[in-house]
C-alpha cells in the first residue's frame, strides 16, 4: 500500500496511476456538493448555463461541514454517504470530473463511467471530521449560499487523506476486502 | 407537587445538544480502544486509530466529532407528581435545541417539509416522546441521530413461526446490505415486538442504552451477545474496508405483540453514537 502525494488538479495520467488501497494526500482545491448542490448543478447543465466551478480536472467532496466556530476556518467536516448522488454524478463524469471523495459504495453504473471518462473515487473516514479539519486550510462558500449546509464550498486542503477504494481500472475495495475477513457462510 | 420551570428544561436541553456532539461517550470509547487492538486488518486498524484521535480532537477542541450533528431524538419520563410552570414542555424542548445547535456552532441538518425540503436552519423540530411515570422527576434522555446510519435502518414484519432464528437472520441481512454506508464500527439497536410503530420506537430506545450494559432478559442479553459475534463474523470491518469490527454493540428491547405478527425494526447507529441523560 502506496502513500501517494496528490496535486489538484487531476489529469487522466494522474488517475490511472491510482490503484485501489492507495494512501493518498491531497493538497490544492476540491469542492463541496451534497444531495441538493448535486440537484441544483444537474439543473444548470441541463439548461446549458454556467457552473459555478471549472468541473474539468476537478474533485468534489461530498460534505456538508459544521458550521466554523471563531477562529476556525471550518468545522467537523468528514465525508456523507457517495450513492445518494449516484445517478447525478454520470453528467458530471461526462463533463469531465475527475475525482470524487465520500464513503460507501457506488453504482456498477457509476464505476463503469470512472473507467471510460477516468475519474478516481476516494474514501475519508466517516465520522473523523474533527481531524479531517485540520488539512482544511481555507473555506469559501462560492455557490447556493441559501442551501446552509448544503451550499458549495470551495476548500483549500493540505495532506487531506483519504484511501482510493475504486480505481479508473475498476478495482474497488468494497468487493475485495470484506471477503478476506468474512468467516460466516 | 414539584414544580420544573422551562427555563431549566431549555437550557439542560442545549447543553445536551453540545456535550453529546463534542464528547464521545464512555462506553463508545473503551469499545474503540479494545476493537483497535482485536482489529487483524491493517486498513481498519488505522481507520479505528483515526476514529480514536479524532474524537481526542473533538473533546479538546470542544467541537463536533462528526459534521451530521443529527437530528434530535428525546425520550421524556415525567413523574405525574411533576409540574411543569413558565410555558410549555413541547416549546421548551424545541428551543433547547434552537439554542445548542447554534450556540455550540452544531450543523443545522433538518428540513422543515420531506417533501419541499427547505431547511430549518435551527434544526428544529425534534422528535420527542413522552412517558407518565411514577414519582416527582423530570427525566430526559437525549440523542442526536446522524443519518448515514438512520438511512440503512429496516423493519420487516416476521411471521411467529421465523423466531429467534429469523430475528437473527433479519439483523444478519440488515447490517450486511448496510455495508460501509453507516459508517462501521455500528452500534445496532433491535427492537422485537409491539406494532410497526412501537417496535421502530424501541429500536430507537435500544441505541439510548449504553453498549456494556447487557439486556436484563437473560436470553435476550444471550441473543445480544451471539449477534455482536456474528455480526462481526461478517467482514465488513472499519468503513467497510474489511476487519472483524464491524459492530461494537447490539441492543435489543423488546414489547408484547400480537398472536398473528412477529415485528422487528433494526435501527443502527455509527460509532458516533451520541446520547445522555438529565434528571431536573
Ligand atoms: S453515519 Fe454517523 S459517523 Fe457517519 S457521517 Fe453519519 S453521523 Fe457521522
Amino acid at each position: 500500500m502506496a502513500l501517494k502525494k496528490i496535486q489538484t488538479p487531476l489529469t487522466d495520467e494522474s488517475v490511472l496511476d491510482l490503484k485501489a488501497g492507495d494512501r493518498v494526500e491531497l493538497s490544492g482545491t476540491i469542492f463541496t456538493a451534497r444531495d441538493a448542490a448535486h440537484q441544483r448543478l444537474i439543473e444548470t447543465i441541463r439548461k446549458g448555463e454556467d457552473l459555478p466551478f471549472e468541473l474539468n480536472g476537478s474533485i468534489i467532496y461530498y460534505s456538508g461541514s459544521s458550521p466554523a466556530a471563531p477562529g476556525k476556518v471550518i468545522g467537523a467536516c468528514g465525508p456523507t454517504t457517495s450513492y445518494r448522488m449516484d445517478e447525478m454524478t454520470l453528467p458530471l463524469l461526462e463533463l469531465g470530473l475527475k475525482g470524487m471523495i465520500g464513503k460507501g459504495e457506488r453504482s456498477q453504473e457509476v464505476i463503469n463511467a470512472m473507467q471510460t471518462h477516468k475519474a478516481v473515487y476516494f474514501a475519508a473516514i466517516g465520522g473523523a471530521g474533527a481531524l479531517i479539519a485540520r488539512a482544511v486550510k481555507k473555506n469559501d462558500v462560492i455557490a447556493y449560499d441559501d442551501l446552509g449546509a448544503e451550499a458549495i464550498r470551495k476548500l483549500e486542503v493540505e495532506g487531506f487523506k483519504a484511501i482510493v477504494v475504486i480505481d479508473a481500472h475498476g478495482n474497488n475495495l468494497y468487493e475485495t476486502e470484506p471477503s478476506k475477513y468474512k468467516t460466516t457462510t | 407537587m414539584r414544580e420544573v420551570h422551562v427555563d431549566d428544561v431549555i437550557q439542560k436541553i442545549s447543553q445536551m445538544c453540545i456535550d453529546c456532539n463534542y464528547n464521545i461517550g464512555r462506553d463508545i470509547k473503551e469499545a474503540l480502544v479494545k476493537a483497535e487492538i482485536s482489529e487483524v486488518s491493517p486498513i481498519g486498524k488505522s481507520i479505528i486509530g483515526d476514529l480514536l484521535l479524532n474524537s481526542q480532537i473533538a473533546g479538546d477542541q470542544q467541537m463536533p466529532i462528526c459534521q451530521d450533528t443529527g437530528m434530535v431524538v428525546v425520550f421524556v419520563e415525567i413523574g405525574q407528581e411533576v409540574h411543569i410552570v413558565g410555558g410549555l414542555l413541547e416549546d421548551a424542548i424545541q428551543r433547547g435545541i434552537r439554542e445548542g445547535y447554534e450556540k455550540g456552532y452544531l450543523r443545522k441538518s433538518v428540513v422543515s417539509d420531506p417533501l419541499i425540503r427547505k431547511n430549518s436552519k435551527d434544526n428544529t423540530p425534534g422528535v420527542v416522546y413522552y412517558d407518565i411515570v411514577e414519582g416527582g422527576k423530570l427525566k430526559i434522555s437525549l440523542a442526536a441521530k446522524g443519518f448515514g446510519s438512520e438511512n440503512m435502518s429496516k423493519l420487516k414484519m416476521l411471521k411467529p413461526s421465523d423466531g429467534i432464528e429469523g430475528v437473527e437472520a433479519f439483523v444478519l441481512s440488515v447490517v450486511e446490505e448496510a455495508g460501509p454506508n453507516p459508517c462501521p464500527p455500528i452500534v445496532v439497536g433491535v427492537g422485537i415486538g409491539g406494532t410497526v410503530d412501537k417496535a421502530a420506537q424501541i429500536a430507537k430506545k435500544a441505541l439510548f442504552r449504553n453498549i456494556d450494559e447487557s439486556s436484563p432478559i437473560p436470553y435476550v442479553a444471550d441473543l445480544e451477545t451471539r449477534l455482536l459475534e456474528k455480526i462481526n463474523q461478517l467482514g465488513i470491518g472499519p468503513q467497510g474496508l474489511g476487519g472483524v469490527n464491524t459492530a461494537l454493540g447490539v441492543n435489543i428491547e423488546l414489547f408484547p405483540t400480537h398472536i398473528a405478527g412477529l415485528p422487528v425494526v433494526v435501527n443502527i447507529n455509527c460509532h458516533a453514537s451520541r446520547h445522555a441523560v438529565a434528571y431536573l
